[in-house]
């Protein structure tokens, strides 16, 4: 076992050397905007004088490797910063919102997760058959329409038209976990209808790949039900390239929802990203920018380490 | 309007007949939609307002950027905001006219240079100290002070001194200025205690609610100040702001019952959003106008002739019917309308005229395409709108080209900077504040390039002139030189649409901005 150990201890060495470059890039990135930042923050109304106050303040009179280093210690001290546009202290501010953007991208993931994976089974068990047609059918229908479109068709029908649920999804400080359950079921919906087909297609692609393999012959010739065969013998050997596209598909309910956000009025990270890149907050689109990126690098690094530890090949090289 | 539907509407408003059976009813006896929801309101009001409940407004333009400090206002999310836990010195009233608010009383020295305002005895702050002068004094320092950010500080630039004098605050001007008070209504004017020189954010102020949770962009809810000193304003117990960017949200949110008021209604969705059961529109003429604009001293606009000749190619009734899909009015080529208190309207309206256009273009010696700049957040619909320009030029022989730029940078890289592009303008309380603002040869945002002498000292002469005739005929006469020499083509007055639920009931007439000037969530009432 002390080999998957080391590559685990691998992966994430890998892992934080990759953040490390995202972070110069993201630096580099937002020091190339045209016009410096001083200058994009006053904007109309600078003066010579205000430009240079302003310069000095943010240190901008410093070289940009000071100032890289700063930045970065600051961020490993978990300090962020200030905003620039309302002085406000952005660890408080990304706090709030990141946890809205988890809950929502959570309560998304515990829909979609298993509702996909149970479908891409029944797929695989009706292979071919109606259920199968239907199920790729409709899931791919779904993916096919953009998500703002999704959206509307459900803040129509359940929102509006039924009363079901509340078409505008604020959730707030001292709002209770069931009350905040409640006004995020249409964005979540939304989002489960638009990640559910990539990860339905990837189950049933999987499973229908190892249904190939010699051992299954073998169990179905031990006389197994077909459905026994598929979730004892198929799908652990599928679940390496699953895990994958289901990491991948996580990361996107993180990090891609912003046009979900603004449709349902939910104060996520991604409309909170938007309003500072408008307004050139250059630290708040750092700060928003690292966080997105070591979200992105810790769930790829999960589904690194659970196909290495699902797969005995990689859990013990020759 | 006849006594059946009057009687009808009395049934409502006591509750005997519901809204839609008298829709219905309206509908039989020949009455449009919008025409008997009015009626409707009107009776209601007339039952008196009702004490309490909860008032949530869906409302457009916040963003998570946005700070509490009145000076750095800018969006309506933020004015609404400021309405609620603040009060100015004067205010506007529905006929264009004032109201008192914190001054009890004004008034003007003969030449209109020194202005005195009688401070309000016995009104406190929500933190429970007392209204004083110098409150009012800080205030109007912090905001036209050297290192003011404040978005009021071009207003008030013209002020030398702000005193203390007993009772009252003593504003001396470096000129006349017979519109001091209907600057001092705007809104980033709010009186804060101190002046809020220390804590400018701090949202306290003597309005008739107190903000007790806020997040920017998000969400904002207000609680009855007990202690408010007025008995016709702040009905609701509780106010929440949500702020919803997307205007499909915005109505869907409206239908569906989650707040009880919107602002900005799409115009291309009004009419559909009237007919949702239980829904009222409200269409109310504005200052605010969607403009083209030409830079009289770059060529080829440097031509008055060919200024004209784009001015008469211009259809102004067909902009209104189909980008504003009948919500405004249409535009005579001056930012000035029936808004403003000294409107003349005796100007004749320049109306599409496609050979007097060709004429001009003739006249003007110009020749090949002319270069018309544009872009999404211009104003809504600028795109389509310059198209329809286009073809109503071609008819005139002029041709015109179409750049759509970006909405990221337009208004650093192409308004009042590129010589012909479309903009909006949000209109201003006064004659003096627009043509300041925009039309004066030393004014920042002169984004017309109109260099004229004679107009700059009409402009002077005016802010001295008491005589309100006299007055009122110098602006007509500014109106006349921009129409027939700048570079503004104005071709429509968009409406503010907003739109209120049968839940609530009170609106009324405003002068300003939309939801009545920001005051609807306090002048309307849940109903029971």
């Amino acid at each position: 076992m002390h080999i998957a150990l080391k590559l685990i201890a691998q992966r994430l060495a890998l892992g934080g050397l990759l953040l490390v470059a995202v972070s110069v890039l993201i630096f580099v990135g937002t020091q190339i905007l045209p016009g410096d930042v001083a200058q994009s923050i006053l904007g109309q109304s600078a003066t010579p004088e205000s430009l240079a106050n302003l310069r000095a303040e943010l240190g901008l009179n410093e070289p940009a490797i000071t100032r890289y280093f700063a930045w970065a210690g600051g961020m490993l001290t978990g300090d962020l910063g200030t905003a620039l546009t309302s002085g406000a202290d952005i660890g408080d501010a990304i706090g709030g919102r990141l946890a809205n953007t988890l809950f929502l991208a959570s309560v998304a993931a515990a829909f979609s997760i298993p509702l996909a994976i149970l479908l891409g089974l029944l797929a695989v068990r009706f292979k071919d058959k109606w259920p199968d047609k239907l199920i790729s059918a409709t899931t791919l229908a779904s993916i096919s329409l953009p998500e703002f479109f999704i959206g509307y068709l459900l803040i129509f029908f359940f929102g509006v038209k039924l009363g079901w649920f509340p078409s505008v999804a604020t959730v707030y400080d001292g709002m209770g976990f069931w009350d905040r359950l409640e006004v995020v079921i249409l964005p979540a919906l939304t989002l489960t209808l638009v990640v559910l087909a990539h990860m339905m297609r990837m189950t049933r692609a999987a499973i229908l790949n190892v249904m190939q393999s010699a051992y299954i012959e073998s169990a179905e010739l031990k006389g197994l039900s077909r459905f026994k065969i598929i979730y004892r013998h198929a799908f652990p050997n599928a679940i390496a390239p699953i895990v994958n596209v289901v990491m991948l598909n996580m990361a996107y309910l993180i990090v891609g929802v912003v046009v979900v956000e603004v449709i349902f009025v939910y104060p996520g990270m991604g409309q909170y990203l938007v309003d500072h890149v408008s307004k050139r907050d250059v630290p708040v689109v750092q700060a928003c920018g690292l966080i997105f990126a070591a979200f992105y690098i810790g769930l790829n690094l999960v589904a690194d380490v659970v196909s290495i530890l699902t797969n005995p090949r990689l859990r013990h090289p020759k | 309007m006849s006594d059946e539907l009057k009687y009808l509407s009395r049934l409502v408003a006591a509750g005997r007949l519901d809204r839609r059976a008298f829709m219905g009813r309206a509908a039989a006896l020949g009455v449009t939609a919008m025409g008997a929801g009015t009626l409707l309101t009107s009776q209601v009001r007339a039952q008196g307002a009702v004490k309490g409940g909860t008032i949530r407004v869906g409302i457009q333009g916040g963003s998570s950027t946005d700070s509490l400090d009145p000076a750095t206002a800018t969006n309506s999310t933020a004015t609404q905001i400021l309405r609620m836990w603040g009060e100015p010195l004067v205010e506007l009233t529905a006929d264009g006219g004032l109201e008192n608010v914190l001054a009890e009383e004004f008034s003007a020295s003969a030449d209109a240079a020194t202005w005195t305002f009688k401070i309000r005895p016995g009104v406190t702050f929500s933190n429970g100290k007392t209204l004083e002068p110098a409150d009012v004094a800080a205030t109007l320092e912090r905001h036209a002070g050297e290192e003011s950010q404040s978005g009021a500080l071009g207003l008030l630039t013209g002020i030398t001194s702000i005193t203390v004098e007993g009772d009252s605050v003593v504003i001396a001007l470096d000129g006349p200025n017979a519109d001091l008070p209907y600057l001092l209504t705007d809104y980033h004017l709010m009186i804060q205690p101190g002046g809020g020189k220390e804590a400018p954010d701090a949202a306290i102020g003597t309005g008739p609610y107190t903000l007790v949770a806020h997040e920017a962009g998000v969400r904002s809810v207000f609680e009855k100040n007990p202690n408010y000193w007025r008995e016709d304003l702040g009905h609701a117990a509780t106010i929440e702001l949500l702020v919803i960017n997307d205007d499909t949200a915005r109505s869907a949110a409206l239908q569906s019952g989650q707040v009880h008021m919107v602002n900005r209604v799409a115009p291309k969705v009004a009419s559909l959003v009237s007919r949702m059961p239980g829904v009222t529109v409200h269409s109310t003429p504005s200052a605010g106008h969607y403009v083209f604009i030409m830079h009289c001293n770059t060529a080829p606009f440097d031509n008055n002739d060919l200024r004209l000749a784009l001015k008469y190619a211009m259809n102004r009734e067909e902009m209104v019917d189909k980008i504003l899909f009948g919500n405004g009015t249409v535009g005579n080529d001056t930012p000035i309308n029936a808004a403003y208190p000294l409107f003349s309207d005796d100007i004749e309206q320049r109306t599409y005229d496609p050979d007097k256009a060709a004429f001009h273009f003739k006249a003007s010696g110009h020749e090949g395409p002319i270069l018309l700049r544009t872009s999404d957040n211009s104003f809504p619909g600028a795109p389509d709108a310059s198209q329809l320009f286009q073809q109503s030029a071609a008819a005139a022989g002029i041709e015109l080209d179409i750049k759509r730029e970006p909405n990221d940078g337009y208004w650093s890289e192409v308004w009042n900077t590129q010589p012909f592009c479309t903009s909006y303008w949000g209109g201003r309380s006064v004659q003096d504040a627009m043509f300041s603002t925009a039309y004066s040869s030393a004014a920042d945002w002169n984004d017309t390039r109109f260099f004229n002498p004679q107009f700059d000292q009409l402009l002077v002469a005016a802010r001295g002139e008491l005589n309100e005739e006299t007055r009122k005929g110098m602006y007509r006469d500014m109106s006349v030189m921009v129409r027939d020499e700048g570079g503004l083509i104005c071709p429509m007055f968009n409406n503010f649409i907003d739109a209120t639920s049968d839940k609530v009931a009170g609106w009324g007439p405003s002068k300003g901005f939309d939801l009545m000037n920001f005051y609807a969530p306090m002048k309307m009432w849940v109903v029971g």
